[in-house]
């Protein structure tokens, strides 16, 4: 009996956002089928990984992954230009965590400065997130987007209760935008929706779906991810046609496993190869899930995903 | 293909006995057809019928299972292709690699491995759940060895991997007893190896690409074999995930039963690098494989591929809880903090996780709230106060403690005055962050920290 692959007929397509302008430009989504359906489709642009900066000497975080910045933590742009030129970062990532008003409160002069110095320095494309203070985002993403105008970033995270001030600031000077919402289909859309009312181009939408790490709700964004897809692809939804950005590296080294010393937790084995799996299981999880871009800390993972990305697109 | 209430019904008796507890076979034949009636309560059923029917009624992907008794595992029975439409049923069962090559000292700590890694989550066990042993010598007595060796030491499910059938044959007359899988026949060992599955009553693992796989569990299901695992691997991961699709889809969308059989996958065999394989066997975990096997199980493996494994395999529809009760962190004492929030697994997690990284000492309520975080069991009337006081009043934590102050999540601080009034005036409310990430600045703080 010859065997017919059993295809699924797909009705349509992600769309293709451009990050970054001239020659450090970077295009993603344009896929037509659903992750890891190379066979029935087209995938002309491959996941890209972005890899974190940020404008504070970061608190509590393991041993493990302070290890591989530790000659450039205090200083964002050198930190930047070692992620892109040793660790062979796609994107940066910038987080701009000390603005946040319950901790250091920087100004958004100060913060867009900086953005603007890394945007300068490096040859890739930069992703800028504010502390995920509602208002405070706002007055620090409009500075962002005005000081480093024409450097086509993509800014976030855009939320309902504030998408009309960043997204009138992005659409004057020209960036994208990460809309993120609680892990939910709909709320994406709806997001979605307003931002094309506000007037923000659909090819300047990246859906932020909120992302869990491993063993904290993976799940939850994994199916969530799925839905997003599959409402794109074969309900041909123009609204959720965008491609998706996950901001998980965070997530992943905040677990506890990444975390508790083998002291405290005996029966959990080398605490830095687990922080290691943690982010690579996680990002494995979130690119089957359909991810465009994973945000992610450690150099190590990102060599790991990069090369399993390299084998599965 | 699932026959109809009508086609099914030409195949009963028709004498309407009632013995069956239906009041007419018809009726029987709708239950059937609907899979609420085993075919089994028929006394009269002809064995023709029998086998048309379990034939037509068997489930799409084939339950297979490895091992006996309490250890035994089984793999198979999928139903969807994505999670959100159903829960997958049979968790992927992890398979550690032992080789015939390697030293008493390897082979023990691998078996080490298996037999002591062990996690406890959200009450449930995570574990790996297989042996895999493989021939690399060539030499069935060797083999032979191996196999009995590494019976005595675990009572897990074995998989006996060999190209040849003659070294299975001779390993699987020490161990037949205990249901290994036979890994893996080929279009040229077929037969050799469906004699030895059809004598030792052993699962069967078939390898090559598609089109002979299909060859292959066609010719084995004709000689009267059922149990039978597909190794589909290719040479690149994205074709080994490329042909996981497939056979899903085709099992299921096609109900193509020449592949709706569960799958194993060998990760070990992908790369040397642990880090790099742990993750791809993630992903396979991800994407349909029934069992994978890999080179290591050590802690921090096990723990992400069965965190992964759980996330994955649980109930989209049900929300992972945590039992109602007190929680102690960092070794609390009657003057240690006193917190509250909801059951749903993610929320106790995320706040457990925090509380500890705090490292001050403290004690946490956990309520029963049907798996809801903390707003949506509020707006449901679950995370409220009349139903709060009297669970804290009840808990038994005031023993425990030499204080009266409880400490609410951010996120319900309206409900704090009445809270107060309903735990009585000698209590005291006070209201916590509303992100758990605050938590260790807030308890700090409050420790003088």
């Amino acid at each position: 009996m010859a065997f017919d692959i059993p295809k699924e007929t797909y009705s349509g397509a992600i769309r293709e956002v451009i990050i970054g302008e001239g020659d450090k430009a970077v295009t993603i989504g344009g896929q037509n089928a659903m992750t890891l359906c190379g066979f029935e489709g087209e995938f002309p642009n491959r996941p890209k990984i972005a890899m974190e900066v940020y404008d504070e000497r970061p608190e509590n975080w393991a041993e493990a992954v302070m290890e591989p910045f530790a000659d450039v933590i205090d200083d964002p742009v050198k930190w930047a230009l070692k992620n892109v030129n040793e660790y062979g970062a796609q994107i940066i990532c910038l987080q701009l965590s000390s603005t946040d008003p319950n901790t250091k409160d920087t100004s958004p002069d100060a913060a867009a400065q900086l953005a603007k110095s890394i945007a300068q320095a490096i040859s890739v494309p930069l992703v800028v997130y504010g502390s995920g203070n509602v208002e405070k985002d706002v007055a620090v993403l409009k500075k962002v987007a005005e000081v480093c105008e024409g450097k086509n970033l993509l800014l976030g995270p855009v939320v309902e209760e504030n998408y009309r001030q960043i997204g009138a600031a992005a659409i004057a000077f020209k960036h994208c935008i990460a809309a993120q919402t609680p892990i939910d289909v709909n709320m994406a859309k709806q997001l979605n929706i307003l931002l094309e009312n506000l007037g923000v181009p659909p090819d300047k939408i990246v859906i932020d779906p909120s992302t869990g790490a491993l063993g904290y709700g993976i799940e939850y964004s994994y199916s969530v991810m799925e839905r997003d897809r599959l409402a794109a692809l074969s309900q041909n939804d123009a609204k959720m046609q965008m491609p998706i950005i996950c901001d998980m590296g965070k997530e992943a080294w905040k677990a506890r496993e990444s975390k508790i010393p083998l002291d405290e937790e005996p029966t959990y084995g080398d605490i830095t190869k687990r922080g290691l799996l943690w982010e690579t299981v996680t990002a494995m999880d979130l690119l089957m899930a359909g991810a465009d871009i994973l945000v992610m800390r450690h150099p190590k993972s990102v060599d790991v995903i990069k090369k399993i990305i390299n084998d599965m697109f | 293909m699932a026959l109809t209430g009508i086609q099914i019904f030409k195949l009963l008796p028709k004498t309407n006995c009632k013995e069956c507890g239906e009041p007419t076979c018809l009726a029987f034949a709708m239950k059937l057809a609907a899979g609420k009636a085993e075919l089994a309560s028929c006394p009269y059923v002809s064995d023709e019928a029998k086998e048309q029917l379990s034939e037509a009624s068997a489930p799409p992907i084939r339950g297979v299972v490895i091992g006996t008794g309490d250890n035994s595992i089984k793999v198979g029975e999928e139903l969807v292709l994505y999670r959100h439409e159903k829960t997958f049923v049979n968790p992927t069962a992890i398979a550690i690699l032992i080789e015939d090559s390697m030293s008493d000292d390897e082979i023990k700590g691998k078996i080490d491995q298996l037999n002591n890694n062990t996690y406890e989550r959200v009450g449930l066990i995570l574990k790996a759940h297989l042996a895999a042993l493989r021939c690399k010598s060539g030499d069935a007595a060797k083999f032979k060895a191996l196999v009995e060796k590494v019976s005595g030491m675990t009572s897990d499910g074995l998989i006996l991997i060999s190209d040849s059938a003659d070294v299975i044959k001779e390993a699987v007359s020490v161990c037949a007893d205990k249901k290994p899988l036979i890994c893996g026949a080929t279009k040229d060992t077929a037969d050799a190896f469906a004699a030895i599955a059809k004598e030792s009553k052993v699962p069967v693992a078939i390898k090559g690409s598609i089109d002979d796989v299909i060859e292959i569990t066609q010719k084995m299901t004709a000689a009267g074999i059922k149990d039978i695992v597909i190794d589909a691997d290719e040479a690149s991961y994205k074709d080994t995930i490329k042909n996981q699709i497939i056979i899903r889809r085709a099992a299921l969308k096609k109900k193509f039963r020449p592949l709706g059989f569960p799958t194993i996958s060998f990760a070990c065999d992908m790369t040397d690098d642990k880090l790099f394989e742990t993750t791809l066997a993630a992903g396979l975990i991800n994407k349909y494989a029934g069992i994978v096997v890999v080179s290591e199980i050590d802690p921090p493996s096990v723990l992400a591929l069965t965190v992964n494994r759980m996330n994955i395999y649980t109930d989209p529809q049900r929300p992972m809880v945590m039992d109602q009760g007190v929680y102690e962190f960092n070794n609390p004492d009657a003057n240690s903090p006193l917190l509250i929030t909801t059951n749903f697994a993610l929320t106790y997690f995320i706040v457990s996780a925090e509380i500890e990284a705090s490292r001050v000492p403290a004690w946490l309520l956990i309520m029963d709230t049907e798996g809801m975080s903390v707003l949506t069991a509020w707006s449901a009337g679950k995370f409220v106060a009349d139903a709060m006081a009297p669970f804290v009043l009840k808990s038994g934590i005031s023993d425990k403690l030499g204080h009266k102050n409880i400490i609410i999540p951010g996120y319900v601080a309206q409900l704090s005055g009445e809270f107060q009034e309903e735990l009585g005036s000698e209590w005291e409310v006070a209201v916590g962050p509303r992100e758990a990430g605050d938590i260790p600045k807030y308890l700090r703080k409050l420790a003088g920290i």
